[in-house]
C-alpha cells in the first residue's frame, strides 16, 4: 500500500525520550525489515514499553527519528495510526460488551465501512477461537480468549505494522502457545511484528531478530542463535551421588557438545553447554551415561534464561525484574521443551 | 535507497469535511459504546437510576413533614426540582470514575494509537452520559408524579426545566471530566467526587429554603451556582416571579457559560496529557 522506496516497514535512528530526569530511551537504533518479526528483549523498566509508545505516535520522541512504512510518526502520525495495530498488555476491549460488540466498535473507529465490520469481524472470532463464545460480555471470557480477542481487535483493519507490547505477561503456559500460535500465523501473512517480551525463549521462538534493551539503550543485537550462541545455548545438568563414577561421567557426556564439561568436584555436579541442540543432547547424554554405567540424579536440561542473556552481554544479571516474572520464565519454558 | 535518506511519503491527507464527518461517527460509535454498557451492567442502573429514586421518597416521605417549603403544592413540588438537579450533577460521578477507569487501563492510549478522531473519547463520553442523564430524570419525573408532584407552569415550563436540568448536569460533566482525567485512581476520584459535589448540592436550595440554615451559611448558600440553577428551575416547573425572565435563570446561565469556558479546555488538556 505505502509508497515507499524502503525494505525496512520500521526504521528507528537516535530515538531519544526523557521524562524530566530519567531517560528512558538514550538513543535507541534499529530497522525492520517488511513481513518479519523483531523482538524487543528486556527486563522491567528497560525502556520497552516507552519505545513502543513512541513508535506507535503515543509519545513524542525527544529526538531521533522513526519512520513506519515510510511515514514519520511525528509528522504524519495520522497516517502511521492507519497502518499500524497495537495490543499490550492492558487490553482495550469493554469486559461488558460481547466479543462481537468489541470487535465491531474498533473496525467502525477505525472507519472502515459498515459493510465490511461485520464480515471482518466474524472472521477474526472464528479465527482467534472466540466464535462460540462471540455474544457473550468479554468478562466471562478467560485470560487467554480476553487477550487473542484484544488482539483481535487490534487487527481489525488490516494493520501492515503490529505492535505487541508483552503478549503473554499474566498467561499460564497455554494461553502463551496459543498466542504463539496465532503470532506465527499473523507473520505467516506478510504481517510485520515488534514484540516486547521478558523471556528470552519467546523472542527465540517468534523473532527473526532480536535487539536486547538494557537502561534506555540496545545493549545487544542479532539472530536468536548469535545471542544464545554469545550466551552459550542451553546448558545440561547433572549430579553424580558417586564420586568414582565423576571421572566416567565426565568422558561419557565430552562428546556432547563442542564446550567441555565443567565438573565441580565437590558438589558432585557436572555442567554440559550443549548448544542449541538440548533436547537432542538431553536424550544423547542420557543413553551414553547409562552404556557408562554411570548413576545421575536431577538430570535436566537448562534453557538460557534472560538473566543468563544479561550476564553474558552486560556481566550483571538483569535489574528491576519485576517478582518472579524473569525467574519464573524457567518453569514454562522447560514445559514447552519437554 | 533507504526511506531514512530517501524521500518521505506525502500522500494527499483527508479533507476538512472528511474529518469533520468521521468526528461526528467515532463520537456516535463512542456514545453506543458508552450506552450499552451502562445498559449491561445492573449495579450501574442501580446506582444512577434507583438512588434518585430514593432520594425522592426519602425526602418526601421522611423529611417532608418535617421540611416547611414556600410556594404551592406543598413539599413535594418543592422538592422536586431540587432532586432533579441533585441528580443530575450525581450522575457525573459515572463520567469521572470511567474516564478515570480508561486512562488507567490504557485504553484511551489505544484509542489514540488508532486513526479516529482524538475528540471522540470525551465527546461520546459527554454525550452518552447526557443521555444517561435525561432517562433518569424523566424516571425520576414519573416518580415525582406519582407522589404528589405537577408541573404546575405548563409544558414550556416543564420542557425548559429538564433543558436546564441537562445543561447544568453537562456542565458538572466537564468538571467531572477534568477530576477523573487528572486524578485518574478510581477511589480518589469517588472520594474527590463525594468532598465536592455534596456540599454543592446540600448546601443549596435544592432540599430546604435557605432561609432555615444558620446566617453564615446563607451567605454561601444563596449566591452559589447549584441555588441558581435550582431557583431557575423551580421558577420553571412551579412559576415564579416574572417567569420565565426569572434573574436566576440568566444568572446560574452565565455561571454555567463561565464553567464550561474554564473546564472543557481543562478536560481536553488532561486528557491529551493521559499516560
Amino acid at each position: 500500500m505505502a509508497l515507499t522506496n524502503s525494505d525496512f516497514a520500521i526504521e528507528v535512528s537516535a530515538l531519544h525520550k526523557s521524562f524530566g530526569k530519567v531517560h528512558a530511551l538514550r538513543g535507541i537504533d534499529f530497522a525492520v525489515p517488511r513481513g518479519t518479526v523483531l523482538g524487543m528483549l528486556g527486563p522491567n523498566g528497560a525502556g520497552k514499553t516507552t519505545a513502543v509508545r513512541v513508535l506507535t505516535t503515543l509519545l513524542r520522541p525527544d529526538s531521533g527519528r522513526i519512520i513506519i512504512e515510510g511515514y514519520d510518526v511525528v509528522r504524519d502520525a495520522a497516517a502511521v495510526r492507519r497502518r499500524i495495530g497495537l495490543a499490550g498488555q492492558a487490553t482495550a476491549i469493554q469486559l461488558e460488551l460481547t466479543g462481537r460488540e468489541n470487535l465491531e466498535i474498533m473496525g467502525r473507529l477505525n472507519h472502515m465501512p459498515r459493510s465490511s465490520v461485520k464480515g471482518r469481524a466474524a472472521e477474526l472470532l472464528e479465527r482467534f477461537e472466540i466464535a462460540d463464545a462471540a455474544d457473550r460480555p468479554a468478562k466471562t471470557y478467560s485470560g487467554g480468549m480476553q487477550r487473542r480477542l484484544d488482539l483481535a481487535a487490534s487487527l481489525i483493519a488490516e494493520p501492515s505494522v503490529l505492535f505487541l507490547d508483552e503478549p503473554t505477561t499474566g498467561l499460564d503456559p497455554y494461553g502463551r502457545l496459543g498466542m504463539w500460535d496465532i503470532i506465527r500465523e499473523l507473520v505467516g501473512r506478510g504481517t510485520t511484528l515488534l514484540l516486547t517480551t521478558q523471556y528470552l525463549e519467546e523472542a527465540d521462538e517468534l523473532a527473526n531478530t532480536i535487539v536486547v534493551v538494557d537502561h534506555g539503550e540496545v545493549i545487544a543485537s542479532g539472530t536468536p542463535d548469535r545471542l544464545k550462541d554469545q550466551v552459550g545455548g542451553d546448558l545440561l545438568e547433572f549430579t553424580v551421588p558417586d564420586r568414582a563414577q565423576l571421572d566416567d561421567a565426565v568422558r561419557a557426556v565430552a562428546g556432547l557438545s563442542d564446550a567441555a564439561p565443567t565438573g565441580e568436584t565437590d558438589a558432585k555436579r557436572i555442567k554440559v553447554p550443549v548448544g542449541s541442540g538440548g533436547s537432542t543432547a538431553l536424550v544423547e547424554a542420557v543413553r551414553r551415561l547409562d552404556a557408562a554405567g554411570v548413576v545421575t540424579e536431577d538430570l535436566a536440561l537448562h534453557r538460557p534464561s534472560l538473566d543468563d542473556v544479561f550476564l553474558a552481554v552486560t556481566g550483571h544479571a538483569a535489574e528491576a525484574a519485576p517478582d518472579g516474572a524473569a525467574k519464573g520464565q524457567k518453569s514454562p519454558a522447560a514445559g514447552v521443551a519437554s | 535507497m533507504t526511506a531514512i535518506a530517501g524521500p518521505l511519503n506525502t500522500r494527499a491527507r483527508p479533507s476538512a469535511a472528511q474529518m469533520a464527518r468521521w468526528a461526528i461517527s467515532d463520537s456516535l460509535v463512542m456514545t453506543r459504546r458508552n450506552l450499552l454498557v451502562w445498559l449491561r451492567v445492573p449495579a450501574y442502573i442501580v446506582f444512577t437510576v434507583v438512588q434518585p429514586v430514593i432520594f425522592v421518597l426519602l425526602f418526601r416521605y421522611v423529611f417532608g413533614g418535617a421540611i416547611h417549603a414556600p410556594g404551592t403544592g406543598g413539599y413535594v413540588s418543592y422538592l422536586m426540582p431540587g432532586i432533579i438537579g441533585q441528580t443530575a450533577a450525581f450522575a457525573t460521578f459515572a463520567t469521572a470514575i470511567a474516564l478515570a477507569q480508561e486512562a488507567t487501563k490504557g485504553v484511551i492510549d489505544r484509542f489514540r494509537a488508532m486513526p479516529m478522531a482524538r475528540s471522540a473519547v470525551l465527546a461520546g463520553r459527554l454525550i452518552a452520559d447526557s443521555i444517561r442523564m435525561l432517562i433518569v430524570i424523566l424516571v425520576i419525573i414519573g416518580v415525582g408524579y406519582a407522589v404528589g408532584f405537577r408541573f404546575q407552569n405548563g409544558v414550556a415550563g416543564a420542557v425548559g426545566m429538564v433543558l436546564l436540568a441537562e445543561i447544568f448536569g453537562i456542565t458538572i460533566c466537564s468538571v467531572s471530566a477534568f477530576v477523573g482525567l487528572v486524578i485518574k485512581d478510581e477511589e480518589s476520584v469517588q472520594a474527590f467526587g463525594l468532598i465536592w459535589i455534596f456540599p454543592l448540592t446540600f448546601v443549596s436550595s435544592a432540599f430546604v429554603p435557605i432561609a432555615t440554615m444558620p446566617g453564615w451559611l446563607q451567605v454561601f448558600a444563596n449566591d452559589q451556582p447549584v441555588t441558581l440553577v435550582i431557583n431557575a428551575m423551580r421558577a420553571m416547573a412551579l412559576g415564579g416571579p416574572a417567569f420565565p425572565l426569572n434573574p436566576s435563570l440568566w444568572e446560574s446561565l452565565l455561571w454555567l457559560a463561565g464553567i464550561l469556558i474554564v473546564f472543557v479546555p481543562l478536560a481536553v488538556w488532561s486528557y491529551r496529557r493521559v499516560g
